[in-house]
């Protein structure tokens, strides 16, 4: 099973980042950006059956830090019949 | 006394022989060094550091996959012991990770590796690490990080503020750490995470930009805080 996992700063923590990107697409004549926040993504291929508080656990154990984090699993594949 | 500390090596750490260095030159005694994937600790240890370093690359997160080394589970069993632990800029960032500290070293807000001496003003000098420094003191520590911006939520700042737990705060703004905070304790005192790093302010007899000699009492404080025990 193919597993998708979406990091990202959680709303209200500052994004240096992002900012700096931010920075870079005005200089470059992009006016119309607002803002820009920058996340990880993250692929796993895992066995089918894997269950969704071991998929849990894997993010809030290692995968995002949820102090300053929040993480969205998306399971891409249906688990073979 | 005999005084034993270890120093334990992530791969990517590069500050483990100068803290080994610095802990000879106060003990008198070379301290244990502890690869990380080891499983346990020599017994009857007296202190513990983590070094400074980019540990497995900075992958991931600063110090996220140190924190789930095989050696880490002996070393928060060693704290949870209430033997000391010292974490230094990316040992900071590890204890953080593993959760004997609170809150977290994100980039820094100027965006910029931040290399110089800087001031720290002494908050708590009830701990091991700072019992021999007065309060409120200002000393010289030099800082060099592009991961040490403090961010934890308010609340938890809020405690660590009530309970004496901030150590050393940046005497002016650093690198933009919530409440410019510096260095952190744990509830008991005795695990200290801080980004400044002690062990190359070991002697004043080096040109005054290498840092003076203010680290040194970081380690002697611990040693004096056993010998009193």
């Amino acid at each position: 099973m193919k597993v998708r996992i979406l990091v990202r700063l959680k709303p209200g923590v500052l994004d240096p980042q992002g900012r700096a990107v931010h920075h870079s697409l005005e200089g470059m004549g992009f006016d119309a950006v607002t803002d820009v926040r920058i996340g990880r993504l993250i692929e796993m291929d895992v066995a089918d059956g894997t269950s969704d508080s071991t998929l849990h656990s894997m993010c809030s154990g290692l995968l995002a830090n949820t102090v300053i984090e929040d993480f969205v699993i998306e399971k891409l594949e249906p688990e073979s019949a | 006394m005999a005084f034993t500390a270890a120093v334990i090596t992530f791969p990517g750490s590069n500050c483990d022989r100068d803290i080994a260095v610095a802990l000879e030159a106060v003990t008198g005694a070379a301290p244990r060094r502890i690869w990380h994937g080891d499983a346990d600790l020599p017994s009857g240890l007296d202190f513990i550091a983590l070094p400074g370093g980019f540990s497995y690359g900075d992958y991931l997160r600063v110090g996220a996959m140190a924190a789930k080394s095989p050696i880490m589970h002996a070393v928060v069993a060693a704290a949870e012991r209430g033997v000391p632990v010292l974490g230094i800029c990316n040992g900071f960032q590890i204890l953080c990770e593993s959760g004997l500290l609170p809150g977290v070293l994100m980039r820094n807000a100027t965006q910029r590796f931040v290399c110089r001496t800087v001031g720290l003003e002494v908050i708590n000098t009830a701990s091991p690490f700072t019992a021999g420094f007065a309060k409120g003191e200002v000393i010289r520590v030099p800082v060099a990080h592009h991961d040490g911006n403090y961010f934890a939520d308010t609340p938890t700042l809020d405690s660590l503020e009530a309970e004496d737990r901030i150590a050393f705060r940046y005497a002016a703004p650093c690198n933009g750490s919530q409440r410019d905070i510096a260095g952190v304790l744990s509830a008991n005192g005795r695990v200290l995470g801080m980004m400044p790093h002690p062990e190359r302010a070991m002697a004043e007899v080096a040109h005054a930009s290498l840092g003076g000699a203010d680290g040194r009492r970081v380690f002697e404080s611990v040693i004096a805080s056993l010998v009193s025990a």
